[in-house]
């Protein structure tokens, strides 16, 4: 019996992870940039909190305050997640290297880094824990509301989540609103569409290209804290993330740039991730042809706007090209 | 008509194109590229384990070439990372993003596979090496050719098509492994006619890494004259340098690409079939290793040289398997080696911009009066 | 108007020097530009004006030299610096972001609210185009825009940004005749209401017509400055040039003409569906030059293409080839270069865009050479014999300056770059030749190179089309002159009996009436107010 209470709450956990990666990813494409290096950012992100959340829990003995077990995870991943946005942009921007090669480079980077440190960590710091384990950390970042069993359905589906998955969809409509009307936001727009224009308008090119890379970079690190710390519940184990990187990716395109759409795309995304567990009869081989969906669609949805043309809906122009202003 | 009455200083550093640089001069840079990588490498292996760095490349010499089964693996993991850089070459050449080599390699991959299950039994040896040939490098090269048709049809963004392209054949494959896997519910499909051995590749001593070094070559070698003195050849580099002078010659930039793309997949659908039939005998979501990726970056920082091809292929299988045994020996991860490499990409990708850029920085003399 | 000596002055560049790798494109320049004045920055094309003027907006940095603004030193090293010393510059290619509104991109890069309030914007750049009487929908997406409307966006930009002083590029390249007239009224004013303007040109009318002073680069060098009143075409030309240059081509008569390409009722639109070529009807006769006139963008490009096979022809139009042994007549539309080349048909087209689509800029001499020829012979494999001696003879016979056959091209000066163009082109013992803009920016001997193996073309019974910028040139190489106007034929003249009046009045002939975006009179009233 498909339930569809059950399954929506779900499916906005399995979304929440892109929909960072794919917030973080549009800041960074808006102004050229194709940060394929996502994916690996998401597991530096994820990893660096599970170490900071590892170190904090094995140093105080599983009697953590709430709050700081929070924030030091939390700002792990940030500060992990700038470092590997500092490095994109210091190769791609200043040093004006290709950004595919770039990305795809730190993305092999990161997942190996995310995996060596989640396979390692236990052996460096000679602990005596089987295995990562988070659960007391996990139980503060899924804290939800404490009325929200009272709510019902409502409740069940609006209100049962930790606060990272109102931060997600927060994180998402403000980026969309600073987009589309802000002052910064047009400015962003008009380095991806035409960086020599913005240049001439007197815009700080660079600056503002590692401002969005570094800050696309941090919220897309959120989407693998979220996954370790809410969804998996604090329990790391290895290339568990998967291709959520690429599916986030993947989401930018299908939602055409637009974050607050992408709360509705990853949402859906989600859904498809876990359709087979509520459908009746479906084996495990379906699932993964439902997985490809997604996939399927975004080519679906690219093919179409190349063919129908109409200019809002293309890629920024300049995606994917470096710029140096005294090129002729 | 001014208020303000700042004086700008100079910027500390300028920049400016370098009108040339010799051969020379650009290899010794990238050169000291890789030393600058291997010494922070060894730096990051000493702060986790402790050993002198000496010991480190000791170690990491050991695990890749220390016995002839090292070297033979070595081996075989260096030509097939060459070959996927080789086939995805021509696509560069032309300034056509293919990401999508994964999943080229993969369908390759799966094609050999369905091939020896279904057919195993039904054809002798050479014809069915034979069939599983043709079927992986059509199924490859179809795979790149449906984003190249697109692009050339109506420009659809081939860097995005052909990424997304991998998680399809990812998730493909992912579904027939379910549907082969043995035993059920093992998500493992096994090694594919282990008693017969029918559709693998035969032997040249205790494996036939041998026959993929020697394919390879022949592949490589093949792909060289292609490029340098075929008319395709020629028709790649004019449709990469400008689309309009290909035109203002009468050659059919769409058919260029769509054949080139073809080829560039039918390739990785090649290497798909000698990793299946000459080497795992297995299928997995995983079994190129993220060779599609890996073959991306080496295929663009060698700049279509294939002898750098070579060097820097065999600096990242060596890095990879020397990482392997240094993190087997300490009980460490696996993924060690793709820190690593990762390192080294970083600076190799680094130094393209000092060979092409030459950096002036102001000296710092009294030129600014306030 | 104010007694210029007694001015004060606005910018003052000393001694700048500015190079591109191994190119100087300024060299050790001095130049003052006085407040309140209209200054023409006159000089051929390549001869650094552009580069000059980038560097007071901040898109290049100079290597050597200094500005001064307002008697101070000022390091301008960004269009941000620029706009601080109040200078705007409206480009060649303009700045514009295509998928923004006019006013999205006349307020970037503007400090003010974060917060964007449409309505507030709108009604503040309304007041200054209210001002000047520009008539434009802000709300129009620059994509949808035409030509004159988006060079219109570009000047309320600079205007909004309160710039003093206003440099433009090129402005009429683009422009009708009256769009021009409309465009200098407006300069005019904005001289009138103490704004500096300069404006780079090679137009010389233009320079007479609308400036106070005239500052004159030659090939990167300054060539001094005159007073528009004190100058005329002439002294004008001479300073362009160096010395007046007296063309003294060496003219053949004509003999054995016989028509060789027909054209007849020729349509073709341009990539926006606007009718680029409009029933064109002419001959192509072997055996003479044929020149074509026209302002930039008069069809000229499209024309050539279209008999080349590289451009779309509309129904109804028609190119009949006519066989040299048996007068057979072939249609050429419809038929792409293989097929043209596969009929046997010799064409060979030097195009204005040397690099970008004649030659391959990163393959060397011999690289080039197989442009034309590398689907020769049997087999797979490109030849190499043949297009090395090719190359080796086109080097000796053109006397190409390159270190050797494999340099790439790209490397090389204007001059040998159309060396290379144009001797690989005749190689092809074309029957028809066609050029575009073959001299542009070459020096006068080669120049003349080119100009002798068009004559010596001619006499072999190629039947030549020279597209041409200079009227003086297409007079004195031509035996007629095809003018274009906005992609009519405009005129159809002996080239040994007209004159440089005749074909400008040809040029300009259907010049006019459409889109008219700066209401006059409303700017005449705003003036008496001020």
């Amino acid at each position: 019996m498909f339930s569809l209470v059950a399954f929506i709450p779900r499916a906005i956990l399995q979304g929440m992870p892109l929909l960072f990666g794919c917030t973080g990813e549009t800041i960074s494409e808006k102004v050229g940039s194709l940060n394929l290096g996502i994916p690996g950012v998401m597991y530096v992100g994820a990893i660096c909190g599970v170490i900071g959340s590892f170190l904090y829990e094995q140093s105080c003995g599983g009697q953590i305050v709430p709050i700081i077990a929070i924030l030091i995870p939390f700002f792990a991943c940030l500060a992990g997640s700038l470092l590997m946005g500092l490095l994109f942009a210091f190769l791609t921007v200043t040093l004006r290297a290709n950004q595919n090669v770039t990305g795809l480079a730190m993305t092999t980077f990161g997942i190996g880094f995310g995996n060596f440190f989640g396979g390692s960590l236990m052996k460096l710091t000679g602990s005596s824990v089987p295995s990562i384990a988070l659960s007391a950390t996990s139980r503060a970042f899924r804290t939800s509301l404490p009325f929200a069993d009272d709510c019902g359905w409502f409740g069940k589906i609006f209100l049962s989540y930790g606060f990272m998955t109102y931060l997600a969809v927060a994180i998402a409509l403000v980026t969309a609103f600073v987009l589309t009307r802000t002052r910064i936001g047009l400015q962003l727009r008009a380095i991806g569409e035409n960086p020599a224009t913005a240049d001439a308008a007197g815009i700080d090119v660079n600056k503002y290209k590692y401002f969005a890379i570094c800050i696309g970079c941090m919220i897309a690190g959120l989407g693998g804290l979220f996954y370790v710390m809410d969804y998996a519940n604090g329990v790391w184990s290895n290339d568990a993330f998967g291709d959520r990187g690429w599916l986030a990716i993947a989401l930018v395109i299908f939602t055409l740039w637009k974050p607050n759409v992408a709360i509705f795309g990853s949402i859906l995304f989600g859904g498809l991730y876990i359709l087979n567990l509520f459908i009746p009869g479906a084996g495990m081989a379906t699932k993964e042809l439902y997985k490809m969906l997604p996939y399927v669609v975004t080519i679906i949805v690219l093919v179409i706007t190349s063919m129908r043309r109409k200019r809002e809906h293309q890629p920024p122009e300049s995606l994917g090209l470096p710029y140096f202003r005294e090129d002729r | 008509m001014k208020e303000n009455n700042k004086i700008k200083k100079e910027p500390l550093i300028k920049l400016s194109r370098r009108a040339d640089i010799d051969r020379k001069h650009s290899w010794t840079y990238r050169a000291l590229a890789i030393v600058a990588a291997l010494i922070v490498d060894a730096i990051i292996i000493m702060a986790i384990v402790h050993m002198n760095p000496f010991d480190i490349y000791g170690t990491m010499i050991a695990g890749a070439f220390g016995t002839s089964r090292k070297v033979w693996i070595t081996l075989k993991e260096l030509s097939l990372l060459l070959l996927i850089s080789i086939a995805l070459t021509p696509a560069y050449k032309m300034k056509f993003w293919n990401l999508g080599g994964e999943g080229q390699v993969l369908m390759g991959a799966w094609a050999t596979a369905l091939c020896m299950l279904y057919l195993g039994d039904k054809l002798p040896g050479a014809l069915l090496i034979l069939v599983m040939f043709v079927a992986a490098v059509l199924v490859g090269a179809i795979w790149a050719m449906i984003p190249a048709i697109f692009k050339a049809k109506w420009g659809t963004n081939e860097t995005l098509f052909t990424l997304m392209m991998n998680y399809v054949a990812i998730q493909l494959i992912a579904y027939f492994i379910i549907k082969w896997e043995v035993p059920k519910g093992s998500g493992h499909v096994g090694i594919i006619n282990q008693s017969t051995q029918a559709g693998w590749l035969p032997y040249i001593g205790a494996n036939s890494y041998p026959l993929i070094v020697g394919l390879v070559i022949l592949v490589t070698v093949g792909m060289h004259i292609y490029l340098k003195y075929s008319k395709h050849g020629y028709e790649i580099s004019v449709v990469g340098e400008s689309q309009r002078t290909a035109t203002y010659v009468g050659i059919s930039v769409d058919r260029v690409i769509i054949r080139t793309l073809f080829l560039s997949g039918a390739i990785c659908g090649f290497a798909g079939w000698l990793m299946v039939s000459g080497s795992d005998h297995t299928i997995t979501t995983t079994i190129s290793g993220g060779m599609g990726f890996t073959g991306i970056m080496v295929s663009w920082l060698a700049q279509f040289n294939v002898i750098v091809m070579i060097l820097c292929s065999l600096l990242i299988v060596f890095m990879g398997q020397g990482a392997g045994e240094i993190a087997t020996s300490f009980g460490l991860n696996q993924a060690f080696g793709d820190i690593l490499t990762g390192i080294i990409i970083f600076f190799i990708i680094g130094v393209e911009f000092f060979i092409n850029y030459k950096v002036h920085i102001r000296k710092s003399s009294g030129k600014e009066e306030a | 108007m104010n007694n210029i000596e007694n001015r004060e002055i606005a910018v003052s560049l000393r001694n700048v020097t500015k190079t591109f790798g191994s190119v100087v494109a300024n060299n050790n320049i001095s130049l003052d530009i006085y407040k309140g004045e209209i200054l023409s920055l006159l000089g051929e094309n390549g001869s650094g004006k552009t580069t000059l003027m980038n560097m007071l907006a901040g898109i290049y940095a100079p290597d050597g030299g200094q500005i001064f603004v307002d008697g101070e030193e000022a390091v301008i090293r960004s269009p941000q610096d620029a706009f601080d010393y109040q200078i705007g510059m409206i480009h060649q290619h303009f700045k514009l972001v295509d998928v923004f509104s006019a006013a999205e991109n006349i307020i970037l890069g503007m400090p003010g609210k974060m917060k964007l309030d449409k309505k507030a914007i709108l009604k503040d750049i309304q007041d200054t185009v209210d001002r000047y009487g520009f008539e434009i929908d802000l709300n129009k997406k620059i994509y949808e825009m035409s030509v004159s409307e988006k060079q219109t966006v570009e000047i309320i930009k600079v205007l909004y940004r309160g710039a003093q002083i206003l440099i433009l590029d090129e402005p009429t390249a683009v422009l009708t005749p009256q769009e021009t007239e409309k465009l200098f009224f407006v300069l005019r004013a904005m001289k009138d209401h103490g704004r500096t303007i300069v404006i780079i040109t090679h137009k010389l009318q233009e320079v007479l017509e609308l400036s106070d002073r005239v500052a004159v680069l030659r090939k990167g060098e300054y060539a001094g400055v005159v007073d528009t009143k004190d100058a005329t075409e002439n002294s004008l030309t001479e300073m362009m040039v160096g010395k007046k240059v007296e063309l003294n081509i060496d003219r053949t008569d004509p003999v054995n003409v016989r028509d060789l390409v027909r054209i007849e009722h020729l349509t073709c639109l341009n990539k926006y569906g606007i009718k680029a070529l409009d029933d064109v009807t002419f001959t192509i006769r072997g055996g003479e030059i044929l020149g074509i006139a026209g302002i930039a963008g008069a069809g000229q490009k499209e024309l050539l293409e279209a008999i080349a096979g590289l451009q779309k022809a509309e129904p109804g139009s028609s190119v009949m080839y006519r066989a040299i042994d048996n007068n057979d007549e072939i249609q050429l539309l419809g038929k792409d270069v293989n097929d043209i080349k596969n009929l046997g048909i010799s064409l060979a087209f030097v195009p204005e865009d040397r690099l970008g689509m004649g030659l391959v800029g990163n393959m060397g001499m011999v690289g080039n050479m197989l442009l034309r020829s590398y689907n020769e012979g049997r087999g797979i494999f490109t030849r190499e014999k043949e297009p090395r001696q090719l190359a080796e003879e086109i080097r000796e016979k053109l006397e190409v300056s390159t270190p050797d056959v494999y340099t790439p091209v790209r490397k090389l000066s204007g001059g040998n770059v159309q060396k290379v163009l144009v001797g690989r082109e005749i190689s092809l013992a074309p029957r028809v030749l066609m050029t575009a803009y073959a001299v542009r920016g070459l020096d006068i001997n080669t120049s003349y190179t080119i100009y002798n193996i068009l004559s010596d073309e001619k006499k072999k019974g190629v039947g030549v089309v020279y597209v041409g910028e200079d009227l003086d040139v297409l007079i004195e190489l031509c035996d007629r002159i095809l003018v274009l106007c906005e992609g009519k034929v405009s005129g159809l003249v002996d080239a040994r009996t007209t004159t440089k009046e005749e074909i400008g009045l040809l040029m300009t002939k259907y010049s006019g009436d459409h889109i008219a975006k700066i209401d006059v009179k409303k700017l005449m009233a705003d003036d008496e107010e001020a």
